[in-house]
């Protein structure tokens, strides 16, 4: 039971970085080709603020404030009950809403595999792919040393 | 219902214009000690923090001032995560390291001197205590006297602290440093800075 | 006596429409979009984003074309923004050694893991101009390799496995990050105050201090070990969710400079560090700050404090070009009143000093004017 619902915290917690990387337009879009329902009391937001960043000093030591970035953030709750969150970096309050949304139906078990497989999985794909291929373009500027031999022997 | 429920209700239904209302009371409050501010219920909190006093941690209150609440408040989660997630602010370790202080049995408080009470170099990093009082008129009066009156004010606020005339000399003694207290009500909010005296009545 | 003037009303709104007017320039020129900028200005964006310390492209993107592409100004705007915002909170510290790297170089390992990635560089480069540019000429697709993911470690990190390098920097363990955006600077500062106030500080203003110490004014034998920029992940604690809510990814550059140290009192001799950390892809930045951070842990290793960048009072205090800008441009607003005084006192002083250096030519004057 402790089991799956770790389970179900990493798959929710995936699911809400997933919408937090994705372009407010790519999750409209998605969004109206599913017809998932937009329909949710506004309990909070969306509203935009500052997230203060912190680093480690050293990258591994102790932390400290490198400065601040634009997070907007919305909590809505479904005629069904559910309550969903939504932070993402950036002023998109649409895609806040809409995520917040996303995130309190994927509570929802009824429609899960609905909002995993029309909306999550297709931004992940695009996300892997702009990763994927930037991953490659790095890779061909990596530097291959060759030993020059110098003398006779 | 459950925790998670009433932590996310009953926020301000309009957060902008309902936190300048609130924000408004307490600048007036303050600047004419003593007289009392009317507040309409703009918050429902879980008890047992009251109505007034949810409304003005949701206008003051943010990430950058830790709170402390006394152990009536503490003892409810929800109130807890109802101030976490409308306001972002943390709990404080300790009295002494609180921005704003939630009080709901001002009667069996700690005394004033425990919390923070500023430095001399910034006598605005001390705690503003926030009193949940059922009245101003039921009472032992208190006789003001101070800036912002323009010749004496009175109000008779009921369950004070403890020795409350006695500490609140000691507390005009550490000036710049010291307490300031907003009193709430069902009506409204009065409230007592650090520069308010209260003349002892003769018998 | 003070007397207040008041005036130039009409003069400031008309200044304002000119300044709108020039800003937009000739209107048969198409106006600028802010995704163009974001895209083809990119390093300047992330310049007024690091320094204006806010992360947000199209804001910054807004603030280089509102100030007419002067950068101090646009930081200016940035900072003026930010102030308007509530704080939602502190991030969990990001994990550099995590990164989506696009770019990541060492000059101390040829051979590390991950190996040299010199990513979108403008070194070596032949700096001239390129006529096709102006042309508008069309840019072809980058290569690609495809690889296998490989870790990639901090070069700290492997350094550290020899015992030959101070570990990263620590902090007693209940201390708690300051942060300059709300209390005032105090002196003598914690290092992690000093690094958020040189993460925002003045490029220009950091490289010459850093490029001082290289000439010997405190030098401290510096090796880039790492520079590395890249993608990495934020997140936030909050209290609705049982896990950190994720927030997306943010661009950073980060540079781990090594220093050769010969030993103090303090510190054995060993290799220290200076730290640098910075939004964007701001690569000259990153690399001053470390020197910087280096040259200010002078007192902590017991060096001798005798050079400008080791001194903590005047870089911290001069670092930050918005208040730098504040204080020097104050000076055309209008002090006629202040220059009166002046000028009254000045000429004086100078009846004074010509009574005293030549009392008969006072004197002759006096008389012809008798």
């Amino acid at each position: 039971m402790r089991g799956q619902e770790a389970r179900d915290q990493a798959e929710r917690k995936a699911a809400m970085a997933t919408l937090a990387q994705s372009s407010g337009d790519d999750i409209v879009r998605l969004w109206n080709e599913a017809g998932l329902p937009s329909q949710a009391e506004l309990l909070r937001g969306p509203e935009t603020g500052l997230v203060t960043l912190r680093g480690r000093i050293g990258g591994g030591g102790a932390p400290f404030n490198v400065g601040e970035a634009t997070v907007t953030r919305a909590t809505v709750r479904l005629p069904s009950g559910q309550v969903g969150h939504c932070y993402a970096l950036g002023r998109d309050k649409q895609k806040a809403r809409l995520a917040a949304i996303a995130d309190a139906l994927w509570q929802d078990p009824a429609r899960r595999a609905e909002v995993e497989t029309r909306l999550i999985a297709p931004l992940r794909s695009a996300l892997a792919t702009t990763q994927e291929k930037r991953r490659a373009e790095t890779a061909a500027t990596k530097v291959d040393f060759f030993t020059m031999v110098r003398g006779e022997d | 219902m459950d925790i998670a429920a009433q932590s996310i209700e009953g926020g301000f239904a309009d957060p902008v214009f309902n936190a300048q209302t609130v924000f408004r009371a307490v600048m007036d409050a303050m600047a004419r000690p003593g007289s009392v501010q009317p507040l309409p219920a703009l918050a429902r909190p879980p008890a047992p923090l009251s109505a007034t006093a949810g409304a003005v941690a949701l206008a003051l209150c943010d990430n950058d001032t830790p709170l402390w609440l006394d152990p009536a408040l503490h003892a409810s989660a929800a109130i807890g995560s109802w101030l976490g997630f409308h306001t972002g602010a943390p709990l404080a370790n300790t009295p002494a390291d609180a921005h704003f202080a939630f009080v709901a049995t001002p009667a069996e408080m700690m005394a004033l001197d425990g919390f923070a009470q500023g430095t001399q170099d910034y006598p605005d990093r001390s705690t503003t205590l926030i009193l949940q009082v059922s009245d101003l008129v039921s009472g032992t009066p208190l006789l003001l006297e101070g800036p912002g009156i323009e010749t004496s004010a009175t109000i008779a606020p009921a369950q004070m602290p403890r020795h409350f005339i006695e500490q609140w000399k000691q507390n005009i003694q550490r000036f710049p440093r010291g307490v300031d207290i907003i009193l709430a009500t069902a009506e409204g909010i009065a409230c007592l800075p650090r520069t308010t005296r209260i003349k002892t009545m003769e018998a | 006596m003070y007397v207040a003037v008041k005036g130039g009303e009409a003069a400031i709104r008309n200044a304002h429409s000119l300044l709108a007017d020039r800003r937009r320039g000739d209107r048969s020129v198409p106006a600028l979009r802010l995704d163009q900028i974001v895209e083809q200005l990119a390093l300047g964006v992330d310049r007024v984003m690091s320094e204006g310390s806010l992360y947000d492209r199209e804001l910054a993107a807004l603030a280089i074309v509102q100030a007419r592409g002067d950068m101090i100004e646009a930081i200016f705007l940035v900072r003026a923004y930010r102030t308007t915002l509530p704080r939602f909170g502190y991030s969990k510290p990001i994990d550099t050694g995590a990164m989506l790297v696009e770019r990541r170089v060492s000059a101390t390992y040829k051979d590390l893991p991950g190996g040299q990635l010199l990513g979108p560089t403008f070194d070596y480069t032949h700096r001239l101009l390129d006529p096709g540019l102006a042309a508008g000429a069309d840019v072809a697709e980058p290569l690609r390799r495809e690889t296998e993911k490989l870790a990639m470690p901090r070069v700290s990190a492997i350094l550290a496995r020899e015992g030959l390098i101070e570990a990263d920097g620590q902090m007693p363990q209940d201390h708690v990050p300051g942060d300059i955006t709300r209390e005032p600077l105090e002196f003598p500062m914690a290092r992690d105050i000093r690094l958020q106030a040189l993460s925002r500080g003045d490029e220009g203003f950091l490289l010459a201090l850093g490029y001082s110490t290289q000439r010997g004014y405190a030098r401290n034998h510096p090796f880039v070990g790492e520079i590395r920029i890249g993608e990495v992940e934020l997140e936030l604690d909050v209290p609705e969710l049982p896990f950190a809510a994720p927030l997306g990814t943010v661009r950073v550059t980060e540079c781990q400079m090594v220093n050769q140290f010969k030993g103090s009192a303090k510190a054995p001799p060993q290799f220290t560090r200076g730290y640098g950390l910075v939004f964007g892809q701001s690569e000259r930045k990153a690399m001053a700050m470390a020197l910087c951070d280096r040259a200010l842990r002078a007192s902590e290793l017991g060096e001798d404090v005798v050079a400008a960048a080791q001194d903590e009072e005047f870089v911290i205090s001069h670092s930050d070009n918005v208040q730098a800008t504040g204080f020097v441009e104050h000076l055309k607003l209008p002090h006629y009143v202040d220059f009166q005084a002046e000028l009254d006192l000045v000429r004086r002083m100078r009846a004074e000093y010509e009574a005293r250096e030549n009392p008969t030519k006072v004197e002759e004057k006096r008389e012809a004017a008798e």
